[in-house]
């Protein structure tokens, strides 16, 4: 026991201490921070990167001239002249041509390069509103009413269960469910592959044999799967309280500015239709957030963190189980290839039906088998876990779960014994049988 | 100290030990010969009980080999290395507490053994930054730091330089003398006249020669004989005590290798002489270990 502590020790101290360690743990959630940063800064801030396209209009259906409205990223001008314009537009400084003719039947946007969806998508729009708005005051609608008329109702999912009504809106439970079954996919691949390398290593120094001629080879494999799972614990509690400051800190920066982004925008707005149906579309916006917001209020938290932590520290101690007999049956990384594919075949088979056939039918026969298989179900079960699962089958996953964990590391340990001191030989999966039959 | 008994073991198809047994006595060098592929390293695994055998049993001081010993014995095995990206100190003082040192113990002998071999200077350097002859240095100190009763050395002289391989050899006689029990396992025979006072040689999986190391050259005589005298061509006659093997003249002398006859006696053979010649050099040639392992090993093919 005290042996293993010790390994454990060593290998948690000696990756921790690593330069790429606390290169990795603290860019991660600077890089993370910054590019989320970036993404929202650019939606709200397009026009601040003088990325504005200009366009030149010819009307020739008097529908539009002088009433488009130029925005951040388009700004429209007025010409009469179209095949004067078309010859010069391009020298006169103008990104587009935008021709309509009287029939509007066929309007044109011309440009030396061809206009981006994005950008021709808005001239569209903006025709659109144009024209909308000059055929209803043509109805003598007033937009005001309309405005009243267009009605967004939700609807709100409730489950029955026994404790009552709670609150079930499925875009949370999408969201945590999956997030939640990314983290464990990804660890899996992370820190199992560590402890892969960590074996080969021992083997390519040819310490092996040093070490268990003082512990056995199952405490050292033992001690190895620990310590770098503590490892990995290590790095995404940091993760997660750097993210959280960092996150703050940028939000706050961010956050101002966006405010004051808003401000400029609702000034430029004419009152008319558009400010009124922006009103409502952000009115239901916000309704559909709080929604969002409120529901995750409503989930089993205690019960997902806690399936979480279980589901991660079993599937990875199922997994780097089986990583270890894999680096144990080589001599240098290049061949892990040919036994990667079985160990992470169920891992990317899950993963890729998470997010159609789980999440979207959590309840289905293959849900219920693939949150039972201990392959798959540390991923299948943390996406169904939010919607709700009968605790018998939870308890009986967990089970199987222990029982398969187990199991692995004892076919792992009975190949790995052997496997590390096997030098040279090209392992097959023949070989691999062998070593499992051998008695001690 | 050792008892091996009757030893099989079997890897998939092939038999690398089959009934081995020997008395490794306490406090005595011993080798362990054979030429690769003999099992030597399948029996020496064994011990330390890194594999266990098909059947038969070890036992240590009298009491079947068990966890508690592992204490006890240090190895060297012949695949050597250490953590790359560790310090070396600091990689001596965890192996040493593998072998159940406390820290503290493990620091101050470890300090100690870098005195001795002149190495302090490196505590703090990783493996990757230190020569083969240093590390190996190293490794002998990860070997014999928790003072074990016995010290397994599978060929300790590969990559030393002729120095270094002096230096440590006295170590592993010091340690010797100082009541440790040495299993020497390896094929170089010049250094196993010098060390070892009795071995076993195996040969495809089987024991084929054991004993005290005098006592084994003894067995191998053949009553071969060089006798030197001044001046040349001493005719010998059929009624000679012993035959000719073959004779080298030099200069002024001649050098004539022989064997006795079959119950004849050295005493015969100088009183057939001594009329003859005039004697500046006589003596027995009694095999090397060299020759007996080789004999010994193609007798058995």
């Amino acid at each position: 026991m005290n042996k293993i502590l010790l390994i454990i020790k060593r290998e948690y101290l000696t990756r921790v201490m690593k330069k790429s360690f606390l290169m990795v743990t603290f860019l991660v959630p600077v890089l993370f921070i910054g590019m989320m940063s970036l993404v929202v800064y650019l939606a709200v801030n397009q026009g601040g990167l003088g990325d504005v396209k200009k366009v030149q209009v010819v009307d020739e259906s008097g529908w539009f001239a002088n009433k488009l409205q130029s925005s951040k990223t388009i700004q429209y001008s007025f010409a009469t002249d179209y095949a004067a314009t078309k010859k010069t537009f391009v020298k006169n400084g103008y990104d587009y041509l935008l021709y309509v003719p009287v029939t509007m039947n066929k309007i044109q946007l011309f440009g030396e390069s061809t206009p981006s969806v994005i950008n021709s998508g808005k001239i569209e729009d903006e025709l659109t509103r144009v024209a909308r708005s000059r055929r209803l005051s043509e109805a003598h609608i007033d937009s005001a009413v309309l405005a009243n008329a267009q009605t967004a109702l939700t609807v709100e999912p409730k489950q029955i269960g026994e404790n009552g009504e709670t609150d079930a809106n499925v875009m949370a439970k999408y969201g945590i469910g999956l997030v939640c079954a990314f983290l464990i996919y990804i660890s899996l691949f992370l820190y199992g592959a560590q402890v892969m390398r960590g074996v080969i290593e021992e083997k390519v120094s040819r310490i092996i044999e040093v070490m268990i001629s003082s512990v056995k080879p199952f405490q050292l494999m033992l001690g190895k799967i620990i310590g770098v799972g503590m490892v990995g614990l290590t790095q995404f509690v940091l993760w997660i309280v750097l993210t959280a400051v960092l996150s703050t800190a940028a939000g706050s920066a961010v956050g101002s500015k966006m405010a004051a982004m808003q401000q400029v925008q609702t000034a430029q707005q004419v009152p008319g239709v558009k400010t009124a149906m922006t009103a409502n579309a952000d009115k239901m916006e916000h309704n559909k957030v709080a929604a969002v917001i409120h529901s995750f209020e409503s989930l089993p938290i205690a019960q997902i963190v806690l399936c979480f932590l279980f589901y991660f520290t079993f599937g990875y101690l199922l997994y780097s189980a089986l990583f270890a007999a894999v680096g144990s049956a080589v001599d240098n990384e290049t061949e892990t290839q040919q036994f990667m594919l079985p160990v992470t075949m169920p891992l990317i088979f899950t993963i890729i039906l998470s997010q159609s056939v789980i999440v979207n039918n959590p309840d289905s026969a293959l849900s219920v088998w693939l949150s039972m298989i201990p392959f798959t179900s540390p991923i299948a079960m943390m996406i169904r876990i939010p919607f709700g699962v009968p605790p018998l089958q939870i308890a009986a996953s967990m089970v199987l779960m222990v029982l398969g964990f187990l199991f692995t590391t004892w076919v792992a340990a009975r190949i790995y014994r052997v496997g590390i001191l096997m030098y040279g030989k090209k392992a097959s999966y023949k070989e691999l049988a062998k070593w499992f039959m051998y008695k001690e | 100290m050792i008892s091996i008994r009757n030893i099989v073991k079997e890897y998939a198809g092939h038999r690398a030990l089959s009934g081995v047994s020997m008395e490794i006595e306490k406090g005595k060098v011993f080798g362990l010969l054979g030429p690769n592929g003999a099992g030597k390293t399948s029996l020496i695994r064994i011990i330390n009980q890194i594999t266990a055998p098909d059947s038969g049993e070890v036992l240590f001081n009298g009491e079947k080999l068990n966890q508690h010993h592992i204490a006890q014995i240090g190895y060297l095995p012949e695949e050597r290395g250490l953590y790359k990206k560790m310090e070396i100190g600091e990689q001596i003082v965890y192996l040493a507490q593998l072998k159940g040192l406390s820290q503290a113990e493990a620091k101050l002998r470890a300090r100690k053994w870098f005195k001795k071999l002149e190495i302090e200077s490196w505590w703090k350097k990783k493996i990757e930054e230190l020569s083969k002859g240093m590390q190996q240095k190293a490794q002998f100190v990860a070997t014999v730091i928790h003072e074990p009763e016995l010290i397994i050395l599978d060929e300790p002289f590969t990559g030393f330089d002729p120095v270094n391989a002096e230096i440590i050899k006295n170590e592993i006689l010091e340690l010797n003398r100082n009541g440790a029990t040495i299993i020497f396992s390896t094929h170089r025979m010049e250094s196993v006249e010098e060390l070892c006072d009795s071995i076993t040689l195996l040969n495809l999986s089987h024991k084929i020669l054991d004993g005290k190391v005098k006592e084994i050259r003894n067995q191998f005589r053949t009553g071969t004989y060089i006798i030197e005298y001044e001046g040349q061509g001493v005719q010998v006659s059929s009624d000679a005590p012993f035959t000719a093997l073959s004779e080298t003249i030099a200069d002024d002398h001649t050098q004539l290798k022989l064997r006795i006859k079959e119950g004849r006696k050295v005493n015969d053979l100088l009183h057939y002489m001594l009329p003859l010649s005039n004697i500046s050099k006589f003596e027995e040639v009694i095999p090397t270990m060299n020759e007996i392992f080789i004999q010994a090993v193609s007798k058995q093919r």
